[in-house]
């Protein structure tokens, strides 16, 4: 049970050629071309995506509307754009809506860079997001300048811990990730909903729910929505850069993601790092549980549920495991997710196509050859190149 | 003999184990039909993983192809009964045109998902997780898309469980097999027969011997003529089918009707199935048993609780904390995948070339 995992001890070199991704192609030199070989493909992407969603909204206009309707996307998209940026208060919802899909942007994306694929960021999001809604209540009457950064804190370690447990599967026992880390979202939600309705739920609602969090709120700045957890994300952004390309940790981290042997050879530890880099992803999960419990809802009810954590990996892969990259495509889901009720409601248009619209992205990165020869671009390959890491590693994992 | 029992039952902390076991033993015949509907999906998952993994592509995409099955399924059911309607026949299922054709449109959607699949991860070489990734997204994002939509009211029912003889549930000892296998509808009583043909086909065909040379070493599967990419394509596709039947099954036998993201993970615990099953069709049957068994031992002791100390103790604790008992069993599965998949079982080794895709000229 303790022996050693095959996938952290097998030469790379024996496992047959490489993915067509191992060998990145150079970048251009100059500014401007790098900056263009870089965003050509997502960019693309995203336009064809946009064009492939009109063409399922056109086609089943009829179901809501009896006949085709034209002009039903533009209406839509229309929509979409005012209630993402259609004044002051839209704006501040699209920047609320943000910044939880930066911090799983990055719990999914940094742990690309060593390899690993988080898709537990919705368990880590619900159980950072509970602790710090039961320590906020505790602690709802003291200061606000004890009770909210303890909860913000709590509902961080809590996240971390709930990224550790795969971590640690994974290094001592090759439990792969993609299993484990969706078995511990199922598991996530049963706990909190069991704890929620039995042991903490707060006398006098008509719905099971926590105690309100009271001080333990992020403070707001202005009247609207804008909390100080929106600042808090995006200043974590130049932070995860700084950790990935100017600390030991992140070099470690990128080195046993772009080659786990060669890290070995080169002493790292890649167990160490396996279960460093998720309990990291955790905690960035975690605190976007947090701005979302203590800024936005106020309490935890026990049927909670959200898409933030699911909309992290496509955030990531759009913004290529890159904290800027990161930065600029949860803003584009974001004004996505923060308009999508408008154009519910104004064009009957259902928010579930912005998912459509997110896989769509997905395949085009994906199938990026389809993107290059229509668009007769001659720009690097868009996919994430570590993911073939996680790919092997889980034609490596062992049960033993 | 009682007076061995009691005293075995009344050790402290163990006879608790002890009378858990005894209960166990007593209530597996009756719970066994139950156990086997839930396992019925995470089988025909794990099915078409087999067919996957087998032949050296990764299918993280399972639960996204049965979801995306359920819905197509469903829908066109619903569709088919509006446009003719019909009586349920008197036949052994209560079988209507609208579910058969609802079953069959459930397994083309299965294959048509895996088409895309096999063409990322194969021809595109494709990172193949992250295919099954957006197959999972899709689905959700398609399914819930469209059922907001159209928003279907009513269903085309389900299909009836049939009743097996009562002289053949009588027999003692084994008559429970019967009635666990038989007590069934058409989907779930086929799956024994899925698990064992394809056990026998895997490992004594033409076919499953290509299948397992491409999946351990596709080069030297080349060298003697035997086309991977042909042999790859027609696995993937084929194993689609097996996850839209699951797909059906769900809407089409088990509930009767559709809910966003109904397939709950379940795809994914096919994957742990998989592993369990040390990559064949009867073991990864076997655990789907034991990880559903898990959750129908909730509904076992609920309505059937075990007599003693034991019982005492279980009801005293659903009296008090009613949500918890319920999600601790709800949970159960999950729980169990994770323990398994952390090896408590032994060691497993997948096909050497999962997740590699084959170039044919590339280096040797």
């Amino acid at each position: 049970m303790t022996e050693p995992p095959s996938s952290l001890e097998d030469d790379l070199g024996e496992r047959g050629p490489a993915p067509q991704a191992s060998v990145p192609e150079p970048l251009p030199q100059g500014r401007w071309q790098r900056l263009v070989a870089v965003v050509a493909v997502p960019v693309a992407s995203i336009v064809l995506a946009l064009i492939a969603a009109s063409v399922l909204i056109i086609v089943s206009s009829p179901a809501a509307e009896g006949s085709i309707d034209w002009t039903l996307p533009l209406a839509a998209y229309g929509a979409l754009l005012q209630g993402a940026f259609g004044g002051p208060t839209e704006i501040i919802n699209t920047l609320v809506a943000t910044a939880p899909l930066i911090l799983t942007g990055l719990a999914v994306g940094v742990g690309f860079k060593a390899g690993l694929f988080n898709i537990g960021g919705t368990g880590q999001v619900l159980i950072g997001g509970f602790t710090a809604a039961v320590v906020g209540a505790a602690l709802a009457d003291s200061s606000p300048w004890v009770a909210c950064p303890v909860a913000v804190i709590a509902g961080c370690l809590a996240g971390a811990f709930y990224g550790f447990i795969p971590g640690f599967l994974k290094a001592f026992t090759g439990a792969h990730e993609v299993v484990t880390t969706i078995m511990l979202n199922s598991i996530a939600a049963f706990f909190i909903s069991a704890i929620v309705n039995d042991v903490l739920r707060a006398p006098g609602y008509t719905f099971a729910r926590t105690a309100d969090v009271g001080n333990a709120a992020l403070p707001h700045i202005g009247s609207g929505a804008f909390n100080i957890g929106v600042l808090i994300a995006f200043a974590l952004v130049p932070v995860a850069y700084w950790l990935l390309w100017k600390t030991t940790l992140g070099f470690e981290i990128r080195t046993v993601g772009a080659n786990p042997s060669a890290a070995r050879y080169a002493g790292m530890s890649p167990r160490r790092l396996i279960v460093l880099t998720l309990s990291l992803c955790g905690l960035f999960a975690g605190l976007a549980g947090v701005l979302q419990i203590l800024g936005v809802v106020g309490f935890y009810p026990a049927t909670y549920g959200t898409a933030i954590g699911f909309d992290g990996i496509a955030v990531a892969l759009l913004g290529r495991a890159h904290p800027v990259g990161i930065l600029f495509s949860a803003l584009l889901f974001g004004a996505m997710r923060a308009g999508s009720g408008l154009m519910q409601i104004q064009a009957d248009v259902p928010i579930e196509i912005i998912d459509v619209i997110q896989a769509v992205i997905l395949f085009f990165l994906a199938a990026d050859v389809i993107v290059r020869k229509l668009f007769r671009l001659r720009v690097a390959r868009a996919g994430v190149d570590e993911v073939q890491t996680v790919t092997r590693s889980y034609g490596e994992q062992a049960v033993g | 003999m009682e007076g061995v029992l009691d005293f075995l039952y009344n050790i402290p902390v163990l006879g608790y184990v002890i009378q858990f076991i005894a209960y166990l033993i007593s209530v597996i015949p009756g719970i066994a039909p139950i156990v086997l509907g839930l396992a019925v999906p995470i089988a025909l998952g794990a099915l078409c993983g087999v067919m996957n993994e087998r032949s050296g592509v990764i299918n993280i995409g399972i639960e996204g192809m049965m979801l995306f099955s359920a819905f197509t399924g469903f829908m066109v059911a619903l569709v088919v009964n509006n446009a003719i309607g019909g009586e349920p026949s008197e036949g052994m299922f209560a079988a209507t045109p609208a579910l058969l054709i609802g079953v069959l449109a459930a397994m083309l959607a299965g294959a048509l998902v895996s088409v895309l699949h096999a063409w990322l991860s194969i021809s595109i070489r494709a990172d193949q997780i992250i295919s099954g990734t957006i197959i999972n997204i899709a689905a959700l994002g398609l399914t819930g898309y469209l059922n907001r939509l159209i928003s279907p009211t009513g269903g085309a029912g389900t299909f009836r469980s049939f009743d097996p003889p009562e002289w053949l549930v009588d027999i003692p000892v084994v008559g429970w097999i019967f009635n666990m296998f038989l007590n069934q509808g058409p989907i779930a009583m086929s799956v024994i027969v899925f698990v064992i043909g394809l056990q026998v086909l895997l490992f004594r065909s033409r076919w499953g011997l290509r299948t397992r040379a491409v999946g351990e070493h596709p080069r030297a599967a080349d060298t003697v003529g035997i086309d991977v990419m042909r042999v790859r394509y027609r696995n993937v596709i084929v194993g689609g089918v097996f996850a839209g039947l699951a797909g059906g099954y769900l809407t089409l036998e088990a509930t009767g009707s559709f809910q966003n993201g109904m397939t709950a993970g379940r795809g994914f615990i096919a994957l742990a199935a998989v592993i369990f099953g040390r990559w064949t069709p009867i073991g990864a049957f076997l655990g789907s048993l034991l990880f559903m068994g898990s959750q129908a031992l909730g509904v076992a002791i609920r309505s059937n609780p075990p007599v003693g100390a034991l019982g005492e103790t279980l009801a005293g604790f659903q009296q008090a904390y009613p949500s918890i008992y319920n999600n601790f069993f709800a949970a159960l599965p999950y729980v169990l995948t994770i323990i398994i998949l952390a090896g408590v079982v032994g060691r497993s080794i997948p096909p050497a070339s999962v997740g590699v895709p084959y170039e044919k000229e590339g280096r040797a």
